[in-house]
């Protein structure tokens, strides 16, 4: 395997230290080189239903006595992480685990509303893993790996009793069975669901399984402590600097294996449903060190979130899509109308996804629709403030169900949506706009769930997932526990079981310049005297990722982000001003930390989008599309995942493609038919 | 809108702290109360004083970080979590006085960031149901009552953001405790580790510092997730049961 | 594997019940229930002060010759009074303990302060302290007579109409039967919650129970001073 730890640590830091004298040259980085194609080497081949039973047969055990000797490092408390934490201390495994919340139990996978998805066909109506395999990897716009999507879908069966099994509350009809539904336009109900709060429960029975761990001394938890770094000892990743958030302190801990469950880089665009902390650093540190980045321009956009009401919104909240089942959505027929909703009569209005789709109408797919909403944003008939909001009206569901049989089906959502825009949605239609929501790129991993660094692993968001160009709705809780619970702690024993457990001397010039990386890093951040806020700058990369890099890209809109993003990084590093010091609790300097980071990830990113020049999934090039203006795929020439491997900042990434082969299902234009 | 904000500093545990005034401007009814302490913060970087440190994350009222007692009450006037609070719901000119949740068993560690640890460990002793990963039965292997299913999830709903412990004029945490013995006591699932549990969750509460319960309900007016009173009245006689159990 | 053991011996359970608030929170509920149940058989004795001097003496006469043959006179009494004062005892020193858990679980109040609890919840302490206080005097008064005008034993009738006669027994009697009411008031609610009695569909029935015996229990006690003072027992 190539990567592992390639240009001498002890210069990066300076490299980013003499950005701050001026610009780089932007273009030189669209001006990629194509290295060796990856291969994912651990795959095993044969019948896609016997692949993952191989694969575990053929993994290297660890003998129960020798699991306490091997230490590992898991990063992150979410589904994933939290999971693969609890599991691998029940195995009698030594877990140190991280995450930079006060409690394990906050992690954004308990935001998650929907529910989670399991091929077990208790409705009898032609559910099975084949068919769950099928609709992910079709979901995906074939750009995910058939391998992974399929052992995602066996596993899937087992999530749910392990969860049940725990405790966790999911919905159940009267006789005392678990009740179903279907979800993002599956024509089966395999949605296994707790009312709006399917994250939370799921993520509370994990986190108290991690919390018996815990307790039991099998895992020393660190909360409020963030990853700041890989450390990476002879091409091995062999533990982690991290920052203990309250008292300032940097340390080193090590491992036999560093698993990185730290979830996605949604937040790159500083407006998006992710929690406010979420970030994308220990992945990008990772990916600096060595993990190649995979599918980073791979974004999903939610059609149904709430707005922004002004400049000092903070963060987007998202409402079911199953709003869209009874709602209309429409806007004036006239640029900058703004006339209330009520005052604007029928005629004057255009109830665009009707007039253009008029088959699937409302219902057309998320990234169909969103685009939809922006292109008549665009067109200056946007609603709300700023306009940029569409408008989903309820009025004809009122009139022809009755309120309510409205209020029974939604009635938590609106008072939702009433709680944040103190406008009654029974009255009034409500306003939405897309959102950016989930990440299906991540650090490149093989079968095994292994980074290209020896020992360093990602689960769940983190990885460049199973998830294609495109997630379907409640299976990013499948997946993160899928990884957590089964996937990781079978191929995690496979690579311990190969790799003896030996010390890495705290004083080994890997360990010392990474450190130093580190501190040097949050001294320049807290000495720069600048006159502009971190949050400052990571609005205005928001704003330029969500305008070129968004939910339509084209090739001059991200030449010019590529010409930008550097230009603004030079300047933060210039112009940042962090109070406070590094002593302590210091929130200002956590988050410029981790813009620095969005301030190099937002650069691969474009650049991806650059040179995937087709449209599918969550990625939209406004040079390839249908004649009547659809997503076209181009599979001869982009059918494989792109995986980026750092060459340091600023500097031309490489490309690695990882082929794609299709046996089972085979690729086909999505339709709407 | 313009504010007087009182808001309690406090650099480090050992710091006696102190209410400070500040003043903001441009707030607008359709922020939330953490944007509003955002914009004071940002103003505060451009003038070079430290912001207020303050915990949040999802800011969509479900994570259970954010949580400050403004002007008296947990999470303020309205009852959800601070982050779903708006600023419609102040006057303008109002003073507002910002202070951490006050608890032994919560320390302050800066600013209104407070150490909720306690309740992990709380969790740790005894909230959960013993289930190695792989070892669970097909789930439909034991059928659950609607009713208990129903009412395990209404605890369940717990977001641990500890309004109860700042409201309760004893800072007891047997709202939240309850909360989870109730949750996993419903279910057929948690049967096993009945009476260990409460017995075991209650001796760990107590350690941790937090008071006794007096009944006062001040926990359930707060809590954003609406987790009912009859939740205290039910642990108590799970832990009543349990130590006649002998458990 | 990390395999569930449980090795470490746990202590008796009445130990366990006294080291846990919710334990001692329970010592509480029962000591309140006994002393409640003796209110109102207090009560009830009282109100026989309407009925003049023989009535009310032949009763607590009586009182000191119930369960004759079998206990020897004023027994019963003797092993009430024990009782009782081992309700009291228990109920005061587990409020002491729990409060002082309580004001240690609280060490920095609010600034910004608001009353949000009912007076009666509030006032448990206080009028917890201003009920023993008087029980003392209430004993010196009317069981010991050490403090009371007449203090004739035997004559409780007269006693009672010779406290209440004076404007300091009727003030420290009407200050205390209020204090009771507002202690039973969250103190029954409060009970039955600790019992575990507590549910959605009874809360409100609880909390009704509890505020018709505080009324019940306060105006049947005050009917005696009232009495007294409005002549209508002389």
């Amino acid at each position: 395997m190539s990567g592992g730890a390639r240009s001498g640590p002890h210069v990066r830091g300076r490299e980013t230290v003499t950005e701050t004298t001026g610009p780089e040259p932007g273009p030189g980085y669209a001006d990629y080189r194509i290295g060796d194609p990856l291969v994912d080497g651990k795959a095993p081949d044969g019948p896609i239903e016997e692949r993952w039973a191989r694969r575990r047969f053929e993994a290297k055990l660890v003998n129960p006595a020798n699991r306490r000797k091997h230490t590992v490092i898991v990063v992150g408390t979410g589904l994933a992480g939290g999971a693969a934490g609890a599991t691998l201390a029940e195995q009698g495994y030594r877990v140190v685990q991280f995450c930079y919340q006060d409690s394990p139990r906050r992690a954004h996978s308990i935001a998650a509303q929907g529910g989670i998805n399991a091929a077990k066909n208790y409705r009898n109506d032609g559910d099975s893993v084949r068919r769950l395999f099928y609709d992910t990897v079709k979901g995906g716009d074939f750009r995910a790996r058939e391998s992974n999507v399929h052992r995602l879908a066996e596993v899937s069966v087992e999530i749910i009793d392990q969860c049940v099994a725990q405790g966790v509350p999911f919905a159940r009809e009267y006789g005392g069975l678990l009740d179903t539904r279907s979800f993002g336009g599956v024509q089966v109900s395999r949605t296994f669901y707790a009312r709006g709060q399917t994250g939370q429960q799921l993520l509370l029975g994990a986190y108290q399984a991690l919390s018996r761990q815990i307790a039991a001394g099998n895992v020393e938890m660190r909360p409020r402590t963030e990853m700041l770094d890989l450390i990476v000892v002879d091409g091995r990743a062999r533990g982690i600097v991290a920052r203990d958030l309250v008292t300032g302190r940097i340390d080193t801990y090590f491992a036999d294996a560093v698993v990185l469950a730290t979830g996605g880089y949604g937040n790159v665009f500083y407006l998006s449903t992710n929690a406010k902390n979420s970030n994308a650093t220990a992945i990008w540190r990772a990916h600096r060190r060595g993990a190649y980045f995979a599918n980073p321009c791979f974004t999903q956009i939610h059609p149904t979130c709430i707005p922004r009401s002004g400049d000092h919104q903070s963060k987007l909240t998202l409402m079911s899509e199953s709003l869209r089942n009874d709602g209309r959505i429409w806007v004036p027929k006239e640029p900058g109308d703004t006339r209330a909703p009520a005052d604007i009569p029928e005629e004057e209005r255009d109830y665009y996804l009707e007039r253009i789709y008029p088959s699937f109408g409302n219902l057309v797919p998320r990234d169909i629709a969103s685009r939809a909403a922006k292109n008549v944003c665009d067109e200056g008939r946007g609603v709300g403030p700023g306009g940029q909001g569409v408008y989903l009206d309820f009025a004809d569901a009122i009139a022809r169900l009755g309120r309510d049989a409205v209020e029974a089906r939604y009635g938590n959502l609106f008072e939702m949506y009433q709680r944040i825009t103190d406008e009654d949605p029974y009255r009034v239609p409500m306003r939405i706009y897309p959102a950016i929501h989930y990440t299906m790129g991540g650090l490149w991993v093989d079968y095994d769930l292994a980074t290209t660094v020896p020992g360093l692993f990602a689960i769940g968001e983190a990885n460049f997932s199973d998830h294609g160009a495109n997630r379907l709705g409640a299976s990013a809780l499948m997946q993160g526990l899928a990884d957590g619970y089964f996937v990781l702690p079978a191929t995690l024993a496979d690579f311990l079981a190969r790799h003896p457990h030996d010390e890495v001397p705290a004083d080994h010039p890997a360990v010392t310049d990474t450190v130093a990386e580190v501190t040097d890093r949050l001294y320049l951040l807290l000495s720069n005297n600048g006159d502009r806020s971190p949050d400052s700058f990571h609005r205005e990369l928001g704003e330029l990722l969500w305008d070129e890099c968004g939910m339509a890209r084209s090739e001059t809109g991200l030449r010019k982000a590529l010409e930008r993003i550097p230009a603004l990084r030079a300047e933060f590093w210039r112009r940042v001003r962090v109070p406070g010091s590094g002593a302590s609790l210091n929130q200002s300097l956590e988050k410029a930390n981790r813009i620095a980071d969005y301030l190099e990830l937002a650069e691969l990113m474009c650049l991806d989008a650059l040179h995937r020049a087709e449209s599918c999934g969550g990625h939209f090039r406004e040079e390839s599309q249908t004649p009547d203006g659809e997503a076209a795929r181009r599979d001869e020439e982009f059918s494989y995942a792109a995986a980026w491997e750092f060459t340091g900042p600023g500097t031309p990434p490489v490309l690695h493609r990882e082929a794609l082969e299709f046996s089972y299902v085979h690729p086909t234009q999505r339709s709407y038919a | 809108m313009k504010l007087t904000l009182r808001i309690w500093r406090q650099s480090g545990p050992e710091d006696p702290g102190a209410l400070r005034t500040y003043e903001v401007d441009g707030i607008t009814p359709e922020m939330s109360f953490l944007e509003m302490l955002d914009t004071l913060n940002e103003e505060l970087i451009e003038r070079g004083e430290e912001p207020v440190a303050f915990d949040h994350d999802c800011r969509e009222g479900i994570c259970g970080a954010c949580g400050m007692v403004i002007n008296g009450e947990p999470h303020g006037p309205d009852r959800t979590t601070t982050c779903q609070l708006h600023m419609r719901h102040f006057e303008d000119g109002a003073t507002v006085d910002i202070e951490p949740w006050r608890a032994a068993a919560f320390p302050v560690v800066k600013d209104l960031v407070v150490d909720r640890s306690s309740f992990d460990r709380v969790i740790g002793s005894g909230g959960y149901i013993t289930a190695p990963t792989g070892s669970a039965p097909e789930a439909h292997a034991t059928p659950v009552p609607k009713a208990a299913a129903d009412a395990a999830f209404e605890h369940a709903e717990c977001i641990g953001c500890g309004a109860c412990v700042a409201a309760c004029p004893n800072g007891s945490a047997m709202l939240f405790t309850s909360a989870k013995v109730v949750h996993l006591n419903s279910l057929p699932q948690g049967a096993p580790e009945r009476e260990t549990r409460v017995l075991d969750m209650v001796e760990t509460m107590d350690a941790e510092g937090f008071g006794g319960c007096t009944n006062t309900g001040m926990c359930t007016t707060v809590c954003p997730k609406g987790i009912p009173l009859s939740s205290i009245s039910t642990m108590n006689r799970e832990y009543l049961r349990a130590l006649r159990k002998g458990a | 594997m990390a395999l569930a053991t449980r090795t470490e011996r746990r202590p008796p359970t009445v130990v366990r019940l006294w080291r846990s608030t919710i334990g001692k929170k329970t010592v509480m509920a029962v000591s309140g229930a006994i002393m409640l149940l003796y209110l109102v058989f207090h009560m009830l004795g009282n109100l026989k002060v309407f009925f003049g001097p023989d009535e009310m003496n032949g009763y607590a006469h009586w009182l000191r010759t119930i369960g004759e043959p079998v206990l020897h006179h004023e027994w019963f009494l003797w092993l009430a009074r024990v009782g009782l004062l081992a309700a009291v005892l228990a109920h005061g020193v587990a409020a002491y303990q729990l409060s002082r858990r309580d004001l240690a679980a609280r060490p920095v109040g609010y600034r910004h302060r608001r009353a949000r609890t009912s007076y009666a919840t509030r006032t448990m302490r206080w009028g917890g302290v201003i009920l023993a206080l008087f029980v003392v005097w209430h004993i010196l008064d009317l069981t010991t007579g050490h403090v009371n005008p007449n203090g004739e034993s035997g004559r409780p009738y007269e006693n009672v109409v010779a406290t209440f006669n004076t404007w300091y027994g009727n003030t420290i009697y009407g200050v205390a039967m209020v204090a009771v009411g507002l202690h039973i008031r969250h103190g029954f609610f409060s009970a039955a919650q600790t019992l575990g009695a507590g549910s959605a569909a009874r809360d409100r029935a609880l909390r009704l129970t509890a505020n018709g015996l505080a009324l019940v229990l306060t105006l049947g006690f005050l009917a005696v001073p009232v009495g007294v003072m409005t002549g209508v027992v002389e």
